[in-house]
């Protein structure tokens, strides 16, 4: 079941939610939107799920190409898992799971023993076989969550939307969760869609990635994509720990201190202010200048992180360059506080005010 | 408890209607409406309506007229008298409970909390009469009040009395949850100060608790003047002295003096209004930021204000 | 552990102030209704017993306890309806109405009384439009539930106003999108959630209901064995110096008060157990 927006526009009062979104999210995909506070991703989620109307007159909401627009919440068969869990307090938890089962009209509803059985299975799948007759006070908020979702999942719908599923949980229940997220979708495939403002999370556990940003999708793409390729500014910066450096452009370069990067499409651009934008995984450093210009830098401080070695330079001018480099690497610098090195980029991007180079 | 609302920040309740999932069918609303509006116009506004019609069915001049009769004008007194009494008094009383309750822990003090509630459980005319079984006649203190000649039922004390029994909680149950939210550290911090005990009750606590204070006092008050089956009991009837306002309301009525009757009621009708008005007053005043309640320490004035979020981002 | 009456706190005042409160609330409240207590065992269980039960008191009785029921359920279904109205809808008036609900607290029960039997009397307002229809409503236990109807109103709403404002709307979204009707979320998600407040704003009009006086006494008539209620009946006894009579009856109306007070604590206990977290 595929999820489509097409030209989705939403207002609340004067402010702009959406402006003219679309996007499509292919069948059995696990998709994240990422983006910061008042990015929108909330809003087209919601409306999504049918809790929003756009904009009348703005465009539509498709699933498997079917236009559901006109359909209330409640017939567009959206699984919704809210950040705060909204269980109801007052049942237990089987009672919470079957619930969208018990609410359907006579006809189509299952016999008793039917809904027993799936919601043992959703505990089953939740890891929560023995918590059936606990009441939502009686659980932590992570078990909550996972009550919260079986409760979605049970009444099989084509869509599962989830808004910051893990917000309100803390740091390594979260980790956990969210590992477990992607075992479960890719246990039971329905297409998800899930929202976000942690790019840690949505990097490591979708299959794409929507940036927005102050009601716009700036990027679609894998997770790879657009760390590695960003298709702008906001992106790349949104998108992992970036150094920024200031300079200008001259001829057929642009200089930023002793530091020249060519840019062969920018000769219009003589003397407007340039930007450079590097991850500190894409900087090398050395003990001697080189051939290629670089930049001279003292070391600050040198912090053992894990598998790397997270590097905090100061050059003259007090700007602070944050580098990456292997435990070899620094080792074979014989890198400590006080060291001067040269700094030099693998792979950047230049920005010239309104494009990118 | 009903009727007596703790001063609290409510949510505004328009944000659940701008959500389509959840909003009910129009004609439904319309159902709702409707018969809350036929349901109140009913039971709330016609009998409001019905005192000040009947007070003026005679025209303008009856109804001036029912005050210059000496009688109404000695109940009115005597209603006011009553309410000055019992209205200073027990405030001192929901002011000192409050103090011993929230700014203290000691054994036994949620039993005291619900005795101070025990008059709302107690039905107007009990209310009188276990104060004539004290102080009447053939009471426990008859004899020796008798001895003494000192007359309390069926005379202003005895009324005095009973009207502070029903309206003993009003106050100190405004006055008790606000005093312990707001904890003792700023009259701790008062205290470290040098400020002594009544020092910090009058300029700090005081000032905290202000409107919560008011609108007990407006609330003691209305009952004050308007208790009608606790007085009635004690008061025995005896017109020109014994009678508040709503006792001799009862007696133009039983006389068929509708008009007179009326007239008197519709003065504690207004009463009752502008106890309403100032209620509601009180209520919005409380919800503003008070002068009372000191800024964060440390916090930058000039820091900008987050901007209110509309469209449930995070 | 040594036993402490009080923890130890830089606050002066304590003494002073636990001891006027309750010196004070003795003086008021307990010595008072001690009284009530005391006399009503000096009377002997014999003679108790054949107070309360006998017709004119078990009438009287029956007539309160219907009645304030009555009214009591009236004003929870109506007055939900009110409190929802006032919390989800806007429409003219509101804020105006909104404050006027507590017009019945507020009011002198006397001034409701007489404006109440002016209402519904054989040609009053509303009492014009009843009689052809042969339904008499001052002097008959109808006008009774009406006065003690308008005397609950705000019990029920005051309580479940703040209930209703503290739902979340997330919920009742959650249980749109599992496919539930709105009548359906109303049923078994909304209404348990404000259950224990709807109990204790009927528990509160009823407790009140049977205890008032001022409302009812004009528009009951006040015939004996028929619309006859208990609080007036204690009156009657005191004027015919039956003190005893009165004490006996007083002590049953103020022990049932206290068991539904206490019924109303219970559910609201019950109820915060079950809401503990999330």
């Amino acid at each position: 079941m595929s999820i489509e927006v097409r030209n989705i526009t939403k207002t609340f009062g004067t402010l702009v939610a959406l402006h003219d979104v679309s996007l499509v999210v292919p069948s059995g995909q696990l998709a994240a939107l990422l983006g910061p506070s008042g990015s929108g991703k909330t809003t087209l989620l919601r409306v999504i799920a049918g809790l929003e109307i756009a904009d009348p007159g703005s465009g539509a909401v498709l699933f498997h190409e079917q236009d559901v627009g006109d359909r209330h919440t409640r017939h567009r068969k959206v699984g919704f898992v809210f950040q705060h869990y909204a269980l109801f307090k007052h049942m237990t938890v089987f009672e919470n799971i079957s619930f969208g089962l018990t609410v359907r009209p006579r006809r189509t509803r299952p016999p008793a023993k039917v809904i027993r059985q799936k919601v043992q299975q959703l505990l089953a799948l939740v890891q929560l076989e023995n918590m059936a007759d606990r009441y939502p006070s009686q659980l932590s908020g992570g078990q909550r969550q996972r009550v919260a979702l079986a409760r979605a999942l049970a009444v099989e719908p084509q869509v599962l939307l989830l808004d910051e599923p893990f917000g309100a949980l803390d740091a390594r229940v979260r980790q956990e969760l969210r590992h477990w997220l992607r075992r479960l979708h890719d246990d039971v495939h329905v297409t998800s869609l899930f929202v976000t403002h942690d790019q840690e999370e949505a990097l490591e556990v979708a299959d794409q990635i929507v940036v927005m940003n102050e009601g716009r999708i700036e990027q679609v793409g894998t997770p790879d994509n657009v760390f590695h390729q960003p298709a702008n500014e906001f992106v790349l910066n949104f998108l992992g720990n970036v150094n920024v450096f200031h300079g200008r452009i001259q001829k057929d370069h642009a200089v930023f201190g002793s530091l020249a990067v060519d840019v062969p499409s920018a000769g219009a651009a003589e003397g407007c202010h340039a930007r450079l934008l590097v991850r500190p995984h894409d900087l090398e450093i050395d003990s001697a200048p080189g051939s290629a210009g670089s930049l001279q830098a003292r070391v600050f401080r040198v912090q053992s992180a894990g598998p790397i070695v997270k590097l905090e330079l100061q050059t003259e001018e007090g700007q602070h360059i944050q580098v990456e480099v292997s435990h070899a690497e620094s080792k074979r610098l014989d890198v400590q506080q006080g060291t001067i090195v040269y700094v030099r980029p693998r792979q950047s991007r230049v920005y010239v005010d309104d494009y990118s180079i | 408890m009903a009727g007596t609302i703790a001063l609290k920040n409510t949510q505004a309740g328009s944000s659940v209607a701008t959500r389509p999932a959840i909003a009910e069918l129009a004609w439904v609303k319309w159902l709702l409406v409707t018969v809350s509006l036929g349901f109140l116009g009913v039971f709330l506004l016609m009998p409001l309506a019905a005192v000040f019609v009947e007070a003026f069915r005679k025209g303008a001049g009856a109804y001036f007229t029912s005050f210059r009769d000496p009688a109404a004008l000695a109940a009115i007194k005597l209603t006011l008298l009553v309410a000055a009494i019992a209205v200073p008094a027990n405030c001192v009383f929901g002011l000192a409970a409050s103090w011993a309750i929230a700014k203290f822990s000691f054994v036994g003090k949620n039993l005291l909390i619900s005795l101070i509630d025990l008059p709302f459980a107690v039905s107007p005319v009990i209310s009188g009469l276990i104060y004539i079984l004290l102080y009447g006649l053939h009471g426990w203190l008859g004899p020796w009040l008798v001895a003494h000649d000192i007359q309390i039922v069926f005379a202003v004390p005895g009324i005095v009395l009973a009207t502070l029994f029903v309206t003993f909680p009003f106050i100190a149950r405004e006055v008790i949850p606000l005093m312990q939210a707001q904890g003792t550290e700023d009259e701790e911090a008062a205290i470290t100060l040098g400020a002594s005990g009544w020092q910090t009750f009058r300029r700090v606590t005081l000032p905290n608790v202000k409107w919560a204070v008011l609108y007990g006092v407006i609330l003691c008050n209305a009952r004050a003047m308007g208790e009608f089956g606790a007085v009635s009991v004690v008061s025995g009837h005896i017109r020109g002295r014994t009678n508040t306002m709503p006792l001799h309301v009862e007696i133009l009525y039983n006389e068929y003096n509708f008009v007179a009757a009326f007239a008197v009621a519709s003065l504690l009708a207004m009463l009752a209004l502008a106890t309403l008005a100032l209620k509601s007053f009180f209520e919005w005043r409380s919800r503003r930021p008070l002068g009372a309640a000191p800024p964060c320490a440390g916090a930058d004035a000039s820091a900008p204000i987050p901007v209110e979020d509309l469209s449930h981002e995070h | 552990m040594k036993f402490r009456f009080r923890q130890p706190s830089v606050l002066p005042g304590f003494g002073l102030t636990l001891g006027f409160t309750i010196f004070y609330l003795s003086v008021i409240v307990l010595i008072p209704l001690s009284a009530l207590f005391l006399k009503s065992t000096a009377m002997g269980w014999g003679d108790f017993w054949q107070t309360v039960t006998s017709p004119r008191v078990v009438a009287a009785y029956k007539l309160s306890f219907g009645a304030s029921a009555v009214a009591a359920a009236l004003n929870a279904a109506f007055g939900f309806i009110v409190a929802w109205s006032l919390v989800r809808y806007s429409f003219p008036g509101k804020r105006i109405l909104d404050a006027l609900v507590d017009l019945p607290f507020a009011l002198p029960t006397a001034v409701s009384g007489i404006a109440l039997t002016t209402i519904y009397s054989r040609n009053g307002w509303i009492g014009r439009l009843l009689e052809p229809l042969g339904i008499q409503a001052a002097f008959s236990p109808l006008g009774v539930t009406i006065a003690l109807t308008f005397i609950g109103l705000p019990f029920v709403v005051r309580t479940l106003q703040p209930a209703l404002q503290d739902l979340e709307a997330e919920t009742e979204e959650a249980a749109a999108s599992l496919g539930a009707t709105r009548w359906q979320t109303l049923r078994r998600v909304i209404l348990p959630t404000v259950l224990p407040s709807l109990l204790t704003g009927f528990g509160l009009a009823f407790a009140r209901a049977l205890g008032e006086y001022g409302s009812v006494v004009f528009i009951a008539g006040n015939m004996p064995m028929r619309t006859e209620i208990a609080p007036l009946l204690i009156v009657a006894k005191l004027e015919q110096y039956d003190y005893a009579g009165a004490t006996a009856i007083a002590v049953v109306m103020l022990l049932i008060s206290f068991a539904i007070l206490l019924a109303i604590n219970l559910v609201q206990w019950q109820a915060s157990r079950h809401r503990m977290g999330g």
